[in-house]
């Protein structure tokens, strides 16, 4: 097969990046800072590129190198993308740069270590979508917890370390259930080819043939391991506090990228290594999923914290991603995948707008808030664009994401039953009411504390800068998705066959 | 012009997107207005020369789709962005552009002086853009970018005053209120969207519709489906259970309230059903679900109407109500009727509101009626077209309201039965009352208020022209859809231009009516006469003697405050559902599933693991003596083991 180096280059970017930081000196700050900026948009130019040169016609992994890297196991430096991971891919270089961007005032302390840390972190976010060896996956999997711990840790709020922790244990947890699973598959792999293999097309061959009950664990300790990460309910307490302490930069790129990987983690190899499996517990998943919708929801309405909210809006926005993708039909899972990239943008939003009134004021508390329209109002104009892309505006992106996953899930076959599109619809009542009454209480109204009319100033012209890309995406997915479904379309429907093939009995 | 009808959505998005962005930096509060209106008066233009356009062409030949690009496309979903210029939409656009072109201009005299002038006018703009879609979209999809898209204008100007208070609470809080409200009903919207695609694989309306007549589908799957979709237009349409929030939508400037709030927006759901009318008539059942909430929440909200004394309450509760007639018509098959009565109370109710407005503008602001009094000699010209509204809408024959009223009682009493003739007509003789009531506490009597702060006067031509040219409409508006029984079989007008829209509902529907002209006119005379006898009551008590309103309140004390507390709904509905959801999703939910079960759980986890390597370490001496007794021990129980095991 052709080799090609793009994704290599485009990998390896980020990380020759991260390891030429280190040579800077600690008060070369400015320059860090936009060192930092000038590879990561390198990194977006190279993904540009591959987009470009991707033909969405075909299912097939694309860029595809491979070299042999441990040869007595067989492993070996494989990566490729197809539609999906290129969207994510895409997803990723576009919002590194603008959230290195958003904290060149924000993070002050240990610039050069920071911006070591999210170029290391971009690197294994990419590395998680391009490896088609699932040892190599593994390998990027975790090891991007390592730089994200230190965000947390660092350069995070008071409970940072509380909260890095539970993050580092929680997904530790999962992830060792699926080192444990990876190594069973590998090693059946092995007895069924007459080879030891890790990659994964060979992988997708050996998965659906694994005997049933053991297939279902094999799928429980893969689902675990994703489940922890989306997350979903109720494996989400470790969340709302990564994200609340958290700096700015990773909550949006934990919201933004990272929970993806979980999502991404569930379409990738639990639907197509045990399609038997996944058919079976969709219903169960689903359930889980709708309670997440719905719980996040609440939940969401009721905090005072709007890091938090924005928090638990995750949990329930992310359900939709999970439930989009076990209804199993073309619609669901397109919209799951779209649905992706729509929660990076406006989840990453939020709390890109969310941080910016804390640098200014440091507070989050929206009871502190009321009124802020008369300062800032072009921040509330920004403010309420984000939400309404949350809630699922019709004319903006979520609504598209929303729309095709609960469409296209009360029509499954596989769950076979409208209520969880019913109480799933919930959500979007839900939606409305504690993003709004979040906006009404800081932005509405007279002016609550004087301190907010000499702290607070409108955006600056670098936050435009990162914001209105963002604002620009939402409106074109919105407007014209078509864009971005057309490149995953033939991707979903290889998977959804993948699935199909192999239960084809189940179903009937 | 059919093959620009797109210009009618995008000129007024224009007009949104130069005010919204530069509209701060235009100081020209004139500019701005002009800028507005323009856009709008344009649209209507256009959609005039469509419809006569369309006028020209055969009948069979009127159902055009403008198709401008795939919006959506997966799998088998196929949504284009095309608008559907026929009959119906040509009629809802006219409507929509017509009428909100007057109320554009004649905002620009009434926000006069308002900083945010720009901001309103490019989200009215926006709303005309997206009501545009609603009207004009040919598939459900398009349909519910504008319905959502309108809900979100009417958010945006409900709050407009954000830093205002209205009653107990805030604009803001109102506006919030009326787009959770209708989110409701856009949930049962949606639902009926999945439906529909599920059992005729489109949402493509003319596709749907085929499909509808020919598919052998079950009665339960079009009741399912109707049923949802009504869902979606009680809640647009602040039908029961969920008209809690048009009341609360007069937090915004009155403007709105006439074009949003009466005119146009609350209407389409109304329209929704009326475009859908084969899904509906294909199922019986929900037909009359839909004819009985109707007929109730036209009565429900003319019994609040009666006591309220603000000026913008009375006539929020007015509009309810004659919502509630559209759907009863709706419901009893007469879909040509609930549009003849959606166009006809576009008129006066825009007129009533836009007067209201006028009349709050040279009030200085008040809204209590029982503060106003003697008007009639300070503002003439907005006396004269507020007294042609309330003639119109209180059904008095020769006006535009009698036509389209007398049409929905007729069909309710012919189709669906007396009951529902009755409900009607009671309503009727409500409504004739309250509007006199209102119109004698405004105009006539005494003088009540303050005569050293308020100063009452006129409102400037650029407000009272569009007041003119409405109550214009509101007299003239209803020759176009006479009786059957003065203009003979085909002398309908209106009634024929909708026809081949409703053929199809029709002809499932069936209807054979067996009454008799003679029974018509019985009625008609009833129902008139009722309306008179209201009017007359009205002006009689409120004008001569108001005592006897004093007296019935204090006799009736109880009835009274339930009228004037509107039944408690909203009590009800803060005490059974919000307070529950909200107190148990922060007690149950989060403070206890949240933090005390799972985290509970999980650092308890933690605890144990800590705890276990405790006790284990302790086995880690470092004495080499006590490993080598566990190795021997170890060793010991493997033999053990083995020899069990032989």
């Amino acid at each position: 097969m052709e080799q090609n180096l793009l994704l290599t280059y485009l990998l390896f970017t980020p990380v020759i990046g991260s390891v030429l930081v280190l040579f800077f000196r600690n008060e070369q700050k400015q320059l860090a800072r936009w060192f930092g900026l000038i590879v990561s948009l390198i990194a977006f130019v190279i993904s540009l590129v591959i987009y470009f040169r991707f033909n969405p016609t075909n299912p097939q992994f694309q860029f595809i190198y491979q070299v042999t890297w441990i040869k007595s196991l067989n492993i070996s430096y494989h990566v490729g993308v197809d539609g999906i991971s290129l969207l994510l891919v895409l997803l990723t270089t576009f919002l590194t740069p603008l959230t290195l961007l958003s904290t060149w005032k924000a993070i002050e302390k240990n610039v050069k270590m920071f911006t070591f840390s999210m170029l290391f972190l971009e690197a294994g976010m990419l590395g998680v979508f391009i490896s088609l060896d699932i040892f190599l996956f593994y390998i990027f999997w975790e090891a991007m917890l390592i730089p994200m711990y230190f965000i947390i840790g660092i350069w995070g709020g008071e409970r940072r370390i509380y909260a890095s922790l539970k993050f580092f244990i929680y997904t530790m947890f999962g992830s060792l259930l699926m080192l444990v699973a990876i190594i069973w598959l590998t090693v059946y792999a092995s007895g069924m080819l007459g080879k030891f293999t890790t990659s994964l097309v060979d992988l997708y061959k050996v998965g659906p043939t694994i005997p049933h009950q053991i297939q279902g664990w094999m799928f429980g300790a893969f689902f675990l391991s994703f489940a922890i990460k989306v997350p979903i309910f109720p494996l989400h307490t470790w969340l709302p506090d990564a994200h609340v302490e958290a700096p700015t930069a990773g909550s949006v790129i934990l919201a933004g990228v990272l929970l993806k990987m979980g999502t991404y983690g569930l379409i990738r190899f639990c639907l197509p290594l045990f399609p038997q499996s996944a058919v079976q517990y969709a219903p169960l998943v689903s359930v889980l999923a709708v309670i997440g919708i719905i719980y996040g929801a609440l939940v969401s309405m009721v905090q005072t914290d709007m890091k938090k909210l924005v928090a638990y809006s995750s949990v329930s926005h992310l359900g939709f991603v999970v439930l989009g993708i076990f209804a199993m039909t073309v619609e669901s899972v397109q919209g799951a995948v779209i649905q992706m990239i729509n929660h990076g943008l406006s989840t990453g939003a939020l709390f890109l707008l969310v941080g910016i009134l804390y640098e200014r004021t440091h507070r989050r508390d929206i009871a502190f808030y009321g009124g802020i329209a008369k300062i800032v109002p072009l921040y509330a104009t920004i403010l309420m664009i984000a939400s309404l892309s949350s809630i699922g505006l019709p004319g903006l992106n979520g609504f598209i994401g929303e729309f095709l996953i609960l469409l296209g899930s009360f029509k499954s076959s596989v769950l076979n039953s409208w209520w969880f599109t019913i109480f799933a619809a919930t959500g979007v009542i839900f939606a409305a009411v504690y993003l709004l009454w979040m906006y009404q209480r800081i932005v509405f109204g007279e002016v609550k504390n004087e301190e907010l009319k000499h702290e607070l100033t409108d955006m600056n012209l670098r936050e435009m800068i990162v914001m209105v890309p963002i604002l620009f995406f939402i409106v074109w997915i919105g407007v014209y998705p078509n864009t971005f479904l057309k490149l995953t379309e033939a991707s979903t429907q290889s998977i959804l066959q993948q699935v199909g093939t192999y239960t084809v009995n189940l179903l009937k | 012009m059919i093959n620009y009808i797109y210009l009618t959505t995008l000129l007024p998005l224009l007009g949104f997107v130069i005010n919204g962005l530069f509209g701060r930096k235009i100081k020209n509060e004139r500019i701005v207005g002009i800028i507005g209106s323009a856009t709008v008066g344009l649209s209507f233009l256009v959609v005039l020369g469509a419809f006569i356009q369309t006028l020209g062409l055969p009948v069979e030949e009127r159902s055009n789709t403008v198709n401008l690009f795939t919006w959506l496309s997966v799998g088998g979903l196929h949504i284009q962005f095309a608008y559907l210029v026929d009959q119906l939409s040509l009629t809802m656009s006219l409507i929509v552009t017509g009428v909100g072109f007057l109320i554009h201009v004649y905002s620009i005299g009434y926000m006069h002086g308002d900083k945010g002038i720009w901001r309103f006018f490019a989200y009215l703009n926006l709303f005309i853009f997206a009501m545009m879609n609603l009207v004009l979209g040919d598939n459900f999809v398009v349909l519910f970018l504008g319905w959502e898209g309108v809900g979100l204008c009417s958010y945006l100007l409900i709050g407009f005053w954000y830093d205002r208070k209205f009653e107990k609470g805030t604009t803001s809080q109102a506006a919030k209120k009326a787009f959770v409200v209708n989110r409701i009903g856009d949930f049962g919207f949606l639902l009926g969207m999945f439906l529909i695609y599920m059992t005729f694989d489109s949402l493509n309306f003319k596709e749907v519709f085929a499909r509808a007549q020919a598919f052998p589908v079950a009665e339960s799957t079009f009741g399912l489906i109707a049923l949802f979709l009504f869902i979606g237009a009680t809640g647009k349409s602040a039908q029961i259970p969920l008209f809690v929030w048009l009341p609360d939508a007069m937090a915004g400037p009155t403007p709105v309230s006439a074009l949003i709030h009466a005119a146009t927006m609350v209407t389409a759901g109304v329209y929704m059903v009326s475009r859908t009318s084969i899904l509906f008539a294909s199922a019986p059942a929900i037909m009359t679900v839909v004819a009985v909430v109707g007929a109730l929440t036209a009565l429900m909200a003319a019994t609040i109407g009666l006591v309220q004394n603000d000026i913008k309450k009375v006539l929020a509760y007015s509009t309810v109500s004659q919502l509630g007639y559209m759907f009863l018509a709706a419901g009893v098959g007469a879909f040509s009727a609930s549009i003849f009565h959606v166009m006809t109370h576009a008129f006066f109710k825009a007129l009533l509101f836009l007067g209201a407005g006028s009349v709050i503008h040279g009030m200085h602001d008040e809204q209590n009626i029982q503060k106003y009094g003697g008007l009639k000699k300070y503002m003439p010209k907005t006396y004269a077209t507020f007294f042609i509204a309330a003639l119109a809408i209180s059904g008095v024959p020769g006006l535009a309201g009698f036509f389209s009223k007398d049409e929905i009682l007729w069909n309710a009493y012919s189709n669906g039965g007396f009951v529902f003739w009755l409900i009607g007509a009671v309503t009727a003789l409500m409504t004739a009352f309250y509007m006199f009531r209102l119109v004698s506490l405004t105009f006539y009597g005494h003088e009540r208020f303050d005569h050293h702060h308020v100063h009452p006067h006129e409102s400037p031509s650029v407000m009272t022209v569009p007041l003119m040219i409405l109550a214009f409409l509101s007299v003239v508006g209803g020759y176009i859809g006479l009786p059957k029984v003065f203009a003979g079989e085909h002398g309908n007008l209106f009634e024929n231009w909708l026809e081949p829209i409703y053929a199809p509902a029709q002809e499932k529907l069936a209807m054979y009516s067996s009454s008799t002209h003679l029974e018509e006119i019985l009625l008609m005379s009833i129902s008139v006469a009722l309306a008179l006898y209201g009017i007359y009551f009205a002006l009689h008590v409120y004008r001569k003697n108001p005592k006897i309103a004093d007296n019935f309140a204090n006799r009736f004390k109880s009835m009274y405050n339930l009228l004037l507390n509107k039944y408690f709904v909203d009590e009800v509905y803060e005490a059974a559902v919000v307070q529950p959801i909200q107190k148990g999703s922060e007690k149950v939910l989060w403070k206890f599933t949240d933090a005390k079960l799972i985290d509970g759980t999980v650092n308890g986890a933690a605890t144990i693991v800590d705890k276990i390597s405790g006790v284990i370490r302790k086995v880690q001496t470092g004495v080499a003596q006590s490993y080598a007794l566990i190795m021997v021990a170890g060793i010991a129980l493997v033999l053990l083991w083995l020899i069990l095991s032989l």
